[in-house]
This record gives structure tokens, C-alpha cells and sequence, in this order.
């Protein structure tokens, strides 16, 4: 399909995930048809085959993503789109892939749950599935576009995150942004910033497939390439061979965690708007934020001065940003379509009692409005201010 | 591939920039058979054979690091090992080109004792990893082991489709009847009445026949052997390897330890002797009901081979890459 850089379009979601993933260097697909997220699927089908890359349809979730870790062990740069069901059944390969340090990138496109759910309307209720769907403790990343354009651009980063640090990375968007369709105007590919995995240089016999390095990063080779290694889901030692031995288990988990935590300058990413003077903050994440940035445009009309941050790496939290914010601001508002999973995550961090934080909950998989925001700011502006000094709100 | 693709980029207009390709495609190198070693005189049968072929077989395996292997006394996969080193070099692949995929189980521990590119994967799901690594380098030979449990109960699925999809990968199938890693539980194909620590009582439930499943689902190579018929064995891994598609080979295995104690069938020498006298070599005119009556049930040998079919890669090149190439330019 032809996309013209520089030049503006009118695109969806999931179309402007598909061009990102083609500029990101993804030459491999493979993926199980899922509503909300086909279309992904569709338009990866007439694409890879033009550029060199291979396009299957697998038999359920489980196998795409299998075969998503396989072609990345081969060297392609691969991933995988599903919505909620899907990615449950992926569980699995994401554990894989995080202990055996695969990249792969999965796009979930949520959708309402639990169960099949509601599959054609939105929710963001699989935010905590993408940090802690898999068993045991693994480094997750996870990024929310809140708009097409962002779509393209954190499918991009997504890709150069995984192959970066070697994980799998999930791309969260919903319904809305999926099949939302607004004017773009696309960067030329040559100006997008692409990492590549880092190819080893040593000898084969001093290669190590998992080195212990502080921050997590490691060069990588792929099957067929000379270097003859082992990948296995059992814990393993630096070589990739299946060990029991304590100080090696300890030190490969120590490992995967590190790359969550010692990482912060390339896993924290966060929009302020109106923040710098804000008293209260509405935390907002994927495509709730467009209607949180536009609830604190009507505020600031009332004279409220109210300011949004949004994570756009969700997963891991944005601890620093989040922690300033919580010290200047009086109380802070999280509106979400789940029953408070990002909330939960912002009481974490709010140590100090007087912090007041509030939810906006809706479940009803109808698209949380400007006006709904406005309102519990204004009702918990009202208590805040009649229990102070019988303030007065202009509205 | 990589001409067509290399042209497509340089053509390319629009979004998509010059990209890297995946990298090209070596030409697989002839095969050259080797010539069998002159036998010693005065000495001949397999103790001379094995002699000749010692140190090629330790090439293979990671002597130093990983042995001694993990399995039982008397398991049949220390044969299966053996024969599929043997094989390996019998087809003189070179150890880059060679990847070994498995699921879990005991079966599931065979490429950590291989010096080549080995993945191990989550339990039922080897074909699928196999699926995307064949598909990014069709050049390399994939070959997965899966046991009976990983094959047909969790990854039965994967199994058929794989089958299906008829991709260049060769799929050995261990049948040892059993759950032999978690100890003892019955599987797929548990013959009804055996019993297992899950059936204390013998099994309920009717057994698969992989080969008649695979041959159902499509496969375009099928075949048999036990680990009793050890030369039979090494030469069907040869063929099942050389095979354009996908290729099935059940080798029929033995778990003395759990499925000869709970049935009480003696040791693995008695198993083996049972897969002698059970075995019926298969040829067209074999009467497979009258063996079956005189209790041959285990058919050996290659029991479906299909050449006119095209392999998957093969296809998605001819069928699918080159028409959108043409579209494109």
C-alpha cells in the first residue's frame, strides 16, 4: 500500500501500527485472526511478502507467538497483534521469551473483558495482564499510544526496546485507537530512529548467549549464524544449559529484573500538559488521555488549574515522574476503563497520607468523556474547598 | 529471494525505505555421501561399525560439558541419540546448518546433549517454534523431538497443523507410551488397559495411532521404526531428513522404569524383545489385519510417502512472494 511520507493521510490504529512495524524492520508475522486487532494481521499479509518477509497464519495465539520467538531466533525482527483472549493464551511464550531473552513485540488491541467479553467495544482492563500475565517474576515493558500517529511512533520504539533489551514488549492499544481513524502526517522512514540487535564479534567458543552484565544488554546471535548455543525456558547458566545451582538461579533472575530497574533513562516516557503549576493532576493513560487532555483544557476555562501526565510506557511504572508530580499536586484523578489498575499503581507510590488520590471507573465499555473528567474534578474540587474555607467555583 | 527483494526496496516508492533483507540465503552445500569405511579383516558386524564411526558421533555431542545424559539405564533415548548422530553425519550436514528443537519430557532433554543450534521449548509447542524459524531460514535443517505426550495431548493441535502446512521440518515423534518425566501418568497413546500412576486400574480411554493421525492430517512423510530395530531407525531418520516436507518418524521407545513397572512388562531387554515379535514390516501387500490377529500390531518401516507435493517455503515463494513482486513493480 502506498504511504506517502510528509504528506497528510487518513488512517486507523491498527493501519498505522502495520507501517510502523514495516519501517521498525519487522519482517516477520505471525498471527491467529481476533477482533479488534485483524486488520493488523490483513495488511501484514500484501506487505511482507513485497519486502522480503514472511507472513503465516497459525492454528491458535500459543503457536503465533511460538513462531513470532522462533523467527526472532533466526534473526528476524518479529511480532504478533491479538486483543484480550489472545493474549491470554500467549501468556505462556511471553514467560518464554522473557526468560530465554527473545525480542518479540506483541500488539494487544484491548478489548472488553473478562472472557470473550465484549469483543467489538473498548477497555484498558489488560494493563496488569501485560505486567503480570506470565508466571513467576519477569521484566515486562509494556507502551499505550493515545493516538494513530502515536500508534506508528511507539510501535517503532517498541521494536527498538525489544531488541535493545531483548524482551518481549507489548504495544497496549484499544478499540478506540484501533479503529479510530485521524489525519496523520507520517515522518519519512529515513528519519525514524531504528535499533538493530547487536550481532556478537567473539570467537563461537567464548560466546556466551546470556552474559552477566549489569544493565541487561547483551549482544545476541541468531541460529545459523556460527554460533552454536542453547535456549531453553528452563533457568540457565551464562552458556544457555539448564542448571539448579542456587548463585546461578539467583543471578540470572537478578538479571532479568535488572533490566526493568537499571534502565530508567530508556524505560521512562511521559507527556506533561499543563503540569507545571498544576494543583490537581489527572493521570491518564491511552485513549482515556485524549479525553483528560481535553477536560483539563475546560478546567483551566473554570480557573482550575489542573495538569494530565501521561505514562507512555506504562509498564515499568514511571516512578520519578509520578513521585514529583504527587508532591506538588493537591490530589490526583485517574480516570480509566478498568476497575483501577493504574490507580492502584499511583497509591503504591503515595506514601504520605494527605495524598488524595480518586478514581474515575468506568466499566461500561462506552468511551470515557471530557465531561464526565470535569465533573468528579469539580465534585472533588467542591468538598476539597468547602471543607477548607467555603471556597467558590466558578461554574 | 533475496534478488526478488533486494529489487523490490530499490524499486520501492512511498513509506517504505531501502530496508535491510534477511540475510541471503546460502546455497546448501552438495551432499556428498560418504563412502563406507573398508572393513577390517577378520572383523565384521556392528562392533566394526561402530568403531569406524566413534569419533564423527562425539563431534556431534557436547561430550565435555553435558554428559553423562540424564535419562534412565536401559532408556531407549541414549539408541535414539545414537542412531541420530549417526544420521546426521550419514547426510554430512554441517553442525551451523543443523537446528534440534524440542518440547519437555525426557525426550525434550535430547539438544542439550547435541553440539549444534538446539532450542528447547515450552511443552507441546516445539512445531510451532520450528514453524518460525524454517520460515526465516529456510536454509537450515529443522528437526524436532517431541515425546508422545508433548505431540499428541498438548501440542496435538500444532501437531495436525503442522502436518497440514507440510513445512520443510522433520517431526520424531517418542513413543514410550507414558509420561516418563512427571512419572508415570498415562498418555495418548497408552494402549487401553495398560496402566499408569493417572489409570492405577488400566486405561479407559482409546490410544492414538500416530502414524494413521499424521497420515490423516496430511503428511507428506510418514514412517515407523523402534528402538529395536536400531539400523532401521537410523536409516528412516536419514530419509525422513532428506525429505522436501514435513516428515513424521515415530520411533517406538521403551520406559521401563515406570511403564514396564506398572505393567509389569520385565526389563528393558524383555521390552525390546516384545517390539521385536510385535513388529510387522510394512510393503504395500503387508495384510495389516491378518498381522495385527497374529499380534503384530506395530507396522515398521516408511508407511506413507508423498514427493509430488510442494513444500511450504517453496510455495510461499512461488505462490505468494512472486505474484506480490509483480504487483508491486
Amino acid at each position: 500500500m502506498d504511504v506517502q511520507p510528509g504528506k497528510p493521510l487518513l488512517l486507523s490504529g491498527n493501519e498505522a501500527v502495520a507501517y510502523g512495524a514495516l519501517v521498525a524492520g519487522a519482517r516477520f508475522y505471525a498471527g491467529y485472526p481476533i477482533t479488534p486487532s485483524t486488520e493488523i494481521a490483513e495488511i501484514m499479509a500484501v506487505e511482507q511478502p513485497k519486502v522480503g518477509g514472511k507472513f503465516i497464519q497459525m492454528e491458535d495465539e500459543i503457536a503465533s507467538l511460538g513462531a513470532v520467538i522462533g523467527a526472532s531466533l533466526a534473526g528476524a525482527k518479529a511480532f504478533t497483534a491479538t486483543s484480550g483472549p489472545g493474549f491470554s493464551l500467549m501468556q505462556e511464550h511471553i514467560g518464554f521469551a522473557a526468560m530465554a531473552e527473545v525480542p518479540c513485540v506483541v500488539v494487544n488491541v484491548m478489548r472488553g473483558g473478562p472472557s470473550t467479553g465484549l469483543p467489538t467495544k473498548t477497555s484498558q482492563a489488560d494493563i496488569m495482564q501485560a505486567k503480570y500475565g506470565s508466571h513467576g517474576d519477569y521484566p515486562s515493558i509494556a507502551l499505550m499510544p493515545n493516538s494513530v500517529l502515536e500508534c506508528f511512533a511507539l510501535t517503532v520504539k517498541a521494536f527498538n526496546l525489544s531488541e535493545k533489551f531483548r524482551l518481549p514488549v507489548t504495544l497496549l492499544s484499544d478499540e478506540v485507537i484501533g479503529h479510530m481513524r485521524e489525519k496523520v502526517v507520517l515522518p519519512a522512514p529515513e528519519t525514524v530512529e531504528v535499533v538493530d540487535r547487536v550481532a556478537p564479534t567473539v570467537p563461537p567458543d567464548w560466546y556466551q548467549h546470556y552474559p552477566a552484565t549489569s544493565t541487561g544488554i547483551a549482544p545476541m546471535a541468531s541460529f545459523g549464524m556460527g554460533y552454536r548455543f542453547h535456549v531453553t525456558g528452563l533457568t540457565h547458566d551464562p552458556y544457555g544449559f539448564p542448571t539448579e545451582r542456587p548463585d546461578e538461579i539467583e543471578s540470572l533472575l537478578q538479571k532479568l529484573k535488572n533490566k526493568e530497574i537499571h534502565n530508567p533513562k530508556d524505560l521512562t516516557m511521559v507527556e506533561e500538559y499543563m503540569l507545571k503549576d498544576a494543583d490537581i493532576c489527572i493521570l491518564a493513560v491511552g485513549s482515556v488521555a485524549r479525553s483528560a487532555r481535553q477536560a483539563v483544557k475546560m478546567l483551566r476555562r473554570y480557573n482550575i488549574r489542573a495538569g494530565l501526565l501521561r505514562p507512555q510506557i506504562v509498564w515499568p511504572f514511571p516512578k520519578i515522574p509520578v513521585e514529583e508530580m504527587l508532591e506538588h499536586v493537591q490530589f490526583v484523578l485517574v480516570p480509566e476503563m478498568n476497575v483501577g489498575q493504574v490507580r492502584k499503581e499511583v497509591e503504591r507510590l503515595a506514601k504520605d497520607p494527605r495524598h488524595n488520590i480518586r478514581g474515575l471507573n468506568v466499566m461500561n465499555s462506552v468511551m470515557i468523556t471530557a465531561e464526565q473528567i470535569v465533573e468528579r474534578v469539580l465534585a472533588m474540587e467542591l468538598k476539597t474547598k468547602g471543607a477548607r474555607k467555603g471556597g467558590r467555583v466558578h461554574v | 529471494m533475496s534478488e526478488t527483494a533486494s529489487e523490490s526496496n530499490n524499486r520501492g516508492t512511498g513509506i517504505l525505505p531501502v530496508l535491510p533483507v534477511l540475510p541471503e540465503r546460502p546455497e546448501s552445500p552438495a551432499r556428498v555421501v560418504p563412502e563406507e569405511p573398508p572393513l577390517q579383516a577378520g572383523l565384521t558386524g556392528p562392533a566394526v561399525r561402530f568403531m569406524d564411526r566413534r569419533p564423527g558421533v562425539y563431534s556431534w555431542l557436547r561430550v565435555k560439558k553435558k554428559f553423562p545424559h540424564m535419562w534412565c539405564p536401559g532408556c531407549g533415548l541414549g539408541a535414539i541419540l545414537g542412531a541420530f548422530t549417526r544420521a546426521l553425519i550419514h547426510q554430512n550436514y554441517s553442525k551451523d546448518e543443523v537446528v534440534v528443537v524440542s518440547g519437555i519430557g525426557c525426550t525434550g532433554r535430547i539438544p542439550v546433549y547435541l553440539d549444534c543450534n538446539t532450542l528447547h521449548t515450552t511443552h507441546g509447542r516445539a512445531l510451532t517454534f520450528a514453524t518460525g524459524i524454517k520460515l526465516v531460514k529456510p536454509h537450515l535443517k529443522v528437526i524436532v523431538f517431541m515425546g508422545d505426550g508433548d505431540a499428541l495431548a498438548i501440542g496435538g493441535n500444532h501437531f495436525i497443523h503442522a502436518c497440514r502446512r507440510n513445512l520443510g521440518v522433520s517431526a520424531i515423534v517418542v513413543n514410550n507410551s507414558i509420561y516418563g518425566m512427571t512419572g508415570g501418568q498415562v498418555s495418548p497413546t497408552t494402549p487401553s488397559g495398560k496402566r499408569g500412576t493417572t489409570a492405577p486400574l488400566g486405561n479407559i480411554e482409546q490410544p492414538f495411532d500416530t502414524c494413521a493421525l499424521a497420515i490423516g492430517a496430511g503428511a507428506s512423510f510418514v514412517a515407523r521404526a523402534t528402538v529395536y530395530h536400531y539400523n532401521l531407525m537410523e536409516k528412516l531418520m536419514c530419509q525422513a531428513m532428506s525429505h522436501e516436507g514435513f516428515s513424521v518418524l515415530e520411533i517406538v521407545s521403551n520406559c521401563q522404569t515406570f511403564f514396564g513397572r506398572l505393567n509389569k512388562s520385565g526389563s528393558h531387554i524383555d521390552m525390546l524383545k516384545q517390539m521385536r515379535d510385535r513388529a510387522a514390516t510394512y510393503s504395500p501387500t503387508l495384510d495389516v489385519a491378518k498381522a495385527r490377529s497374529e499380534g503384530k500390531d506395530l507396522v515398521v518401516g516408511v508407511l506413507k510417502q508423498d514427493d509430488g507435493r510442494k513444500e511450504y517455503c517453496a510455495l510461499y515463494e512461488e505462490e505468494v512472494v512472486r505474484p506480490s513482486m509483480a504487483g508491486k513493480g
